[in-house]
């Protein structure tokens, strides 16, 4: 089918803006639910006095830091200061457009529900998340200040270490599904219900707990939150931000969570495959089929996103050391074993 | 389409590399570092190299640029100093850096008759087409870099480690 | 379409800068970062011959190029960090004595 151009880019245009404003609305929701399940795990009640249910807090929080005064630092180093939160939102951002969201329906030759469909999918997503280290270690340097400077290289260290075993656990999803478009990892895990997806069917469970551990610490969220940790470090990297570029880091930080409840949704939980799939007759026509999908895939992501808040609220935080030892010693070499194990499972299946 | 994607990325890469040349700060001249390798990884793209533009991502940008970062922020390099420098660089380098680049042209330029051109699509190398190569064919060399980086993490272990 | 002596072009200004800056660099880093833009340029020469040829071999040179400038840059970095260390400079000027 020959594709009008204009249409194409037109349709594009308006596919990147609703996938950004929903992020960005996910993103102020998703602090709203860590403030009120950390309060609830602490036994208190979180914001409760803006709206019902505190349900209005994120659009005064967000009018708070508009409004505060903007504080640039005498000896900051500013180009490099702007500079650094422009790129970890940037980056934080850019990961959402490998992301599928429903099954592949295309409109005038535009997918809908992803907004680009690139064989290399998923090794598009680690570039960028390799990518979003300069934003707090620039920001940290730039900041000429030692607490600030202290928590990039703790950041920078520790995204390199665990990056390793990050894309090591990756390893054996990508040998069941013989790709790196998404699209086809999801399809492999679609055919049995739950008893397909790569968590449980494809025996990646020690994969999957790598992927999140990893991904925790790329994230800088608890238990290994060391680049920002209050008791040591002030506020580690953002210490000298205010206002709106304080803000960018937040928001970095909550649309990263995100990214990664949506990676771990399609490589481990099959993605927007209903858990059990072909086991109930087909109902309704394709808008409720898709309808279901997104419905399914926001249901797995919703989980990630209050295991994140969880463990926050669960475990204390690692000491340097040990977050090394742990990613090295423990973390890499399982993640090598597990590559192995599923190499040969799938060569003797194969047979 | 592809000529515009690559005079932007090319522009970018050039204009990456003067930074680099005449920036005196070093985290600068990584920054610039990382602006060319990037775009670098766009024009693999357009050759039809799509894991190695990853690849180039990933490891040059991502993971390479990130020690050098780390490097000058450990160190707290700060602009250089404008030291004289020995003559000979001056005198011999630059006219022979020069040179080079004239001889490269000149090569190029010669034989671009016999030269092909590149659009998009017209050649692509999946991951699967490099990995059959790469572990079939070339599973020693792969095998003996893999000694190589042992190596090389060893040595900047004991390099790099407080003497006592 | 572009033909391939643009890219060639291209990477023989990059390789040319590069050989320029690995000259006029005074501190350590720097010149160990013109050195990696010479590895880059010769990356793209690789790919576009890759690209002219229908050749993989080209991107697979591209890949060890890529595993040994990781390498190399794990011990070059280590170096200046012992440098660093005993002569407290990066300036490669000062740093021309084999005893200290």
């Amino acid at each position: 089918m020959e594709v009008n151009i204009w249409i194409f880019i037109l349709l594009s245009l308006i596919k990147v803006i609703v996938v950004t404003v929903l992020l960005l609305m996910c993103v102020a929701y998703t602090v709203l639910l860590e403030r009120k399940l950390v309060g609830r795990i602490q036994n208190r009640w979180g914001p409760s006095r803006v709206g019902p249910f505190g349900l209005l807090q994120p659009l005064v929080d967000g009018l708070k830091l508009f409004l505060k005064e903007e504080i640039d630092p005498e000896v900051v180093y500013r180009p490099l200061f702007i500079l650094a939160p422009i790129i970890s939102l940037g980056c934080a951002l850019l990961s959402i457009s490998m992301i599928p969201f429903g099954p592949d329906i295309t409109w005038h030759g535009v997918q809908l529900f992803q907004i680009s469909d690139v064989n290399i999918g998923l090794l598009i997503l680690l570039a960028i998340g390799s990518i979003g280290v300069y934003g707090t270690a620039l920001s940290g340097w730039s900041s000429n200040n030692k607490y600030s400077l202290l928590g990039a290289l703790r950041a920078s260290s520790q995204v390199i270490s665990y990056e390793l075993a990050l894309g090591l656990s990756l390893v054996g999803v990508v040998l069941r599904s013989q790709s790196f478009r998404l699209r086809d990892i999801v399809a492999v895990q679609s055919t049995h219900g739950f008893l397909s997806w790569n968590f449980f069917g494809g025996f990646q469970f020690i994969a999957f707990f790598i992927y999140i551990t990893a991904a925790y610490a790329e994230a800088g969220r608890a238990p290994f939150d060391l680049p920002e940790a209050e008791t040591e470090l002030v506020a580690g990297y953002h210490t000298e931000y205010s206002s709106m570029k304080f803000a960018m880091f937040f928001m970095a930080e909550y649309a990263h969570m995100i990214t990664i409840g949506c990676i771990a949704t399609l490589l481990f939980f099959g993605g927007w495959s209903s858990p059990f799939a072909n086991w109930l007759p087909p109902f309704g026509g394709v808008v409720l089929q898709s309808l279901m999908a997104i419905f399914w895939f926001i249901v797995k992501v919703f989980f990630f996103l209050f295991l994140f808040v969880w463990v926050r609220g669960t475990l204390p935080r690692l000491r340097y050391d040990q977050l090394m030892n742990f990613g090295w010693r423990f973390l890499m070499p399982v993640a090598i074993l597990n590559i192995v194990g599923t190499s040969l499972w799938l060569a003797l299946r194969a047979q | 389409m592809h000529l515009v994607l690559f005079i932007i990325f090319g522009g970018l890469c050039v204009a990456g590399a003067l930074n680099l040349l005449f920036q005196r700060h070093p985290i600068n001249a990584a920054l610039s570092l990382i602006v060319v390798m990037s775009s670098l990884a766009v024009l693999y793209l357009l050759l039809g190299a799509e894991f190695l533009a990853a690849a180039q991502v990933i490891v040059y940008s991502g993971a390479i640029m990130v020690l050098f970062t780390f490097v000058i922020m450990l160190l707290n390099a700060g602009r250089e100093d404008r030291t004289h420098g020995s003559k000979a660089a001056y005198l011999v380098g630059i006219p022979g850096a020069a040179a080079l680049f004239a001889t490269l042209v000149y090569i190029f330029l010669s034989y671009r008759t016999q030269l092909g051109g590149a659009s998009i699509g017209n050649y692509l190398v999946t991951t699967s087409d490099l990995s059959r190569v790469l572990f079939r064919d070339l599973l020693l060399p792969f095998e003996v870099t893999s000694v190589l980086i042992l190596v090389a993490v060893l040595g900047a272990v004991v390099l790099a480690r407080k003497e006592h | 379409m572009v033909p391939i002596y643009y890219y060639l072009i291209l990477s023989a200004i990059l390789f040319s800068i590069g050989v320029g800056a690995f000259l006029i660099k005074r501190n350590i880093i720097s010149v160990f970062m013109s050195i990696e833009l010479m590895l880059n340029a010769v990356n793209l020469t690789f790919v576009a011959f890759a690209h002219h040829w229908h050749q993989v071999s080209g991107q697979i040179f591209v890949f060890f190029v890529m595993v040994v400038a990781a390498a190399e840059a794990a011990v070059g970095l280590a170096i200046i960090i012992a440098i660093f260390r005993t002569r407290a400079t990066l300036d490669v000027d000062r740093i021309d004595l084999m005893k200290l």
